[in-house]
């Protein structure tokens, strides 16, 4: 999703001039120490907190937010969000954030906490701290919470209150309909606490497994999948999703890879580094294994004029937009991992792993009608080739109404043998058109590689792929 | 001169009073000036200082999952395979560690330890305390306790059972005191909890005691006199008035506590940083 509203950002533009022009009437004083900001707890309890505002995102429904006097927790009032249904012409989601752009120290809590109840029993999709419009620096949420209809106190535990010195964003939340319905919730007594019983601390990065990637010199991996779980007094255990900010990450090697505070991996040497992390001095389950393979050949710089082509994905030209890289399939027997997750020296690559199928869907039909050629540039990655192995390139038209599953769409399908592919070497493929039969192309939807077949009796032992410049050209 | 002199050495005086008080604090020790206790001459004094497998002259170990005793489960459908191995139990750097683990065992699905002074150390009366810090999640189930040292001659509950401590790795922040006997065992035990404000016991050391008297057992976490048993609490014969020997184990599952379940994170130990007993 995403997060912005141009008119917020003139606001907080505005904020930042009056700062900018009151600091102009400082003076150093004698007794100069760095600023410190206000411990205040709450955010609200009966109505705002004082510096307190409301900031909904740029397409949620921007009167989901009420103060609602008559249905409340305690005290007089209670925040009351109404999420829209689907097609409400309002907004299509419900979604803010209450920063106090004055600055609080938040670093005596170790928790936000609030009472909640809904209209019916539903999954609010994130809902915490740290989104303020700005860096998001330690955004906090937990991502699926659990309400019903009774009032019931919940807990965002802080991964390491110590960062929070000066936060902005004191409160968040965003919420979709549910099942294509919308309903309301109330949130009250919202504010920051030292509960002294959020305990037992177990940071993870990529979501605590062990994560192996492949790539070269010149290309940056984000550490991903962070969270902090702590254990409450209830005995439960909460995870929240957060920030690379909390984290100090460490990479085994550094003459292959760096790691920068935000999590970003600089891959600059060729061999294997691991990069790990900790969170508040505690060892942060899970890791990321980097294997460079050294320096990166390009694929071929396409060289067909620009106006003769309809490209999918080539940074040589314009693509058409791309729904995904990777869907998934529900029969189970897809294996593939990857999409479009390689950026070295500035050039996009696909790179698919454990590959035996997987289907790129553009976001709109293609109508290649006029079109002649079907172009794709392909780097097998095993270092051996058999003779049995081979990549299918499948073609699949949505048909007349661009929709795919009403039962008017054609696919064909040609196979490259092994002998047209090389390791570790790209090879370019100009396939006509015509060499699909039976292919309509006036709505392409689906541009798949399949590297096994259907035929699980003779696989190809082909799983790594690096894929770049489809396009389709006359 | 001579006053300013004695006032100085008063201010310091007051001085190392306040620091030696705060230290006490920090350390927890704070046994020692706590007003609910009265007995306060050192009888056994285990501090835990030798490395290795706990002194032989003052523990035992019950092992096993409670089959040879008679009492599968130890009476209370527990989960856990009790052994006196060092993955189980040790001594290292002045704690006793017990620690329990998810491991198949001789066909338990856990492995702990429990520690007892049988024919080693028993008393009547007195002041019993232990400083421990505590595991945590469901299903974990510590205990600091006492059993009638008679109980071969006089099975449970005639030969009565003094809880000091007890606790569930789900409620961090509760502890229970009990007494059972004859007439008010188990479910009927005589009981009552003790909540940690704004803490927890997996955290940091906690003090976990009684103080024995004829005609009471009195129940204390750190400086906080919680609870008070008398013989006309109980609704049957009051059996505190023989010898009692300590116990000190951590089981896995059982009626009390319920199972672990796929949240909890094994190994859990339990910290014991001393016991000691005062008459």
């Amino acid at each position: 999703m995403k997060l912005t509203l141009n008119k917020l950002r003139i606001s907080v533009l505005l904020g930042a001039v009056v700062a900018i022009t009151s600091s102009c009437t400082w003076e150093p004083s004698d007794d100069f120490r760095p600023a410190t900001f206000p411990a205040t707890a709450e955010v609200f309890i009966d109505g705002f907190s004082g510096g307190l505002e409301y900031l909904p995102f740029e397409g949620s429904k921007l009167d989901a937010f009420t103060v609602d006097t008559e249905e409340f927790y305690a005290g007089t009032a209670s925040m009351r969000f109404d999420v829209p249904n689907v097609g409400d012409p309002d907004g299509a989601f419900a979604g803010a954030i209450f920063p106090d752009y004055g600055g609080r120290d938040l670093s005596g809590f170790d928790a936000l906490t609030f009472w909640a109840r809904a209209s019916k029993a539903a999954t609010i999709n994130e809902i915490g701290f740290g989104n303020d419009f700005g860096e998001n620096k330690y955004n906090t949420i937990i991502n699926g919470l659990r309400v019903t209809t009774a009032w019931k106190k919940y807990t965002i535990p802080i991964p390491d209150p110590s960062k929070l010195t000066k936060e902005d964003g004191v409160f968040w939340y965003s919420e979709g309909p549910e099942g294509g319905d919308g309903y309301s919730f109330w949130v009250d007594e919202v504010k920051y606490e030292k509960l002294g019983t959020v305990a037992q601390p177990r940071p993870a990065i990529q979501n605590g497994e062990d994560v192996e990637v492949q790539t070269f010199i010149g290309s940056n991996v984000s550490v991903a999948g962070l969270t902090q779980t702590f254990n409450l007094v209830d005995g439960t255990n909460q995870t929240v999703t957060t920030t690379a900010a909390f984290y100090t990450f460490t990479s085994s090697d550094p003459s292959v890879a760096t790691v920068n505070e935000l999590g970003v991996v600089n891959i600059i040497g060729t061999g294997s580094t691991v990069i790990t992390a900790e969170l508040a001095g505690v060892k942060a389950a899970g890791s990321l294994t980097i294997e460079s393979l050294g320096a990166f050949t390009a694929a071929p710089l396409p060289n067909v004029d620009a106006n003769n082509v309809i490209s999918i994905f080539s940074d040589a030209y314009t693509d058409v937009a791309i729904d995904y890289y990777n869907g998934f399939f529900t029969d189970g027997f897809q294996t593939t991992l990857g999409g479009n997750n390689l950026l070295i020296n500035g050039d996009r690559i696909i790179n698919y792993t454990e590959l035996n199928f997987v289907a790129l869907k553009t976001l709109n039909t293609v109508n290649a009608s006029e079109m002649t050629t079907y172009h794709v540039d392909i780097l097998v990655q095993e270092p051996e080739i058999k003779p049995d192995d081979f990549i299918r390139i499948l073609l699949l038209d949505a048909g007349p109404d661009g929709e795919l599953g009403t039962g008017d769409e054609t696919e064909s399908s040609f196979t490259i043998p092994s002998s047209d592919l090389a390791s570790n070497e790209w090879r370019s493929f100009d396939i006509p058109l015509s060499s699909f039969p039976g292919l309509n192309t006036s709505n392409l939807s689906l541009f798949f590689f399949i590297s096994d077949g259907t035929n699980t009796s003779n696989p190809g032992s082909i799983t790594n792929i690096l894929v770049d410049n489809i396009y389709l050209y006359r | 001169m001579k006053r300013r002199t004695i006032n100085n050495l008063l201010n310091i005086a007051s001085k190392l009073f306040l620091w030696a008080f705060s230290l006490t604090i920090i350390t927890g020790c704070v046994d020692e000036t706590q007003t609910v206790v009265t007995l306060n001459t050192p009888v056994l004094s285990e501090e835990f200082d030798t490395d290795g497998a706990p002194d032989p002259a003052l523990w035992s170990y019950e092992l096993g999952d409670g089959t040879e005793q008679g009492i599968a489960g130890w009476g209370n459908n527990e989960l856990q395979y009790y052994t006196d191995r060092p993955e189980n139990v040790t001594v290292q750097n002045g704690f006793l560690v017990i620690t329990a683990r998810e491991e198949s065992f001789e066909g338990s699905p856990y492995t702990s330890a429990r520690l007892i002074t049988k024919d080693k150390f028993e008393q009547a009366y007195g002041r019993f305390e232990a400083r421990m810090r505590l595991p945590w999640g469901q299903g974990l189930w510590p205990a600091f306790w006492m059993l009638g040292a008679d109980i071969d001659e006089n099975p449970w509950p005639g030969a009565g059972e003094i809880d000091i401590m007890e606790y569930r790795g789900q409620e961090p922040n509760t502890v229970l005191g009990s007494v059972h006997g004859p007439g008010y065992s188990a479910g009927e035990s005589i009981t009552k909890s003790f909540i940690l404000e704004n803490d927890r016991f997996d955290t940091g050391f906690h003090v976990f005691g009684i103080e024995w008297a004829p005609d009471y057992v009195n129940f204390y976490v750190d400086d906080v006199l919680y609870n008070q048993i008398t013989p006309a609490d109980v609704p049957g014969e009051w059996v505190f008035d023989k010898p009692f020997y300590i116990l000190v184990n951590l089981a896995v599952g059982g009626t009390f506590v319920g199972s672990p379940n796929a949240e909890t994170e094994f190994p859990q130990t339990m910290l014991v940083d001393y016991v000691r007993v005062f008459k």
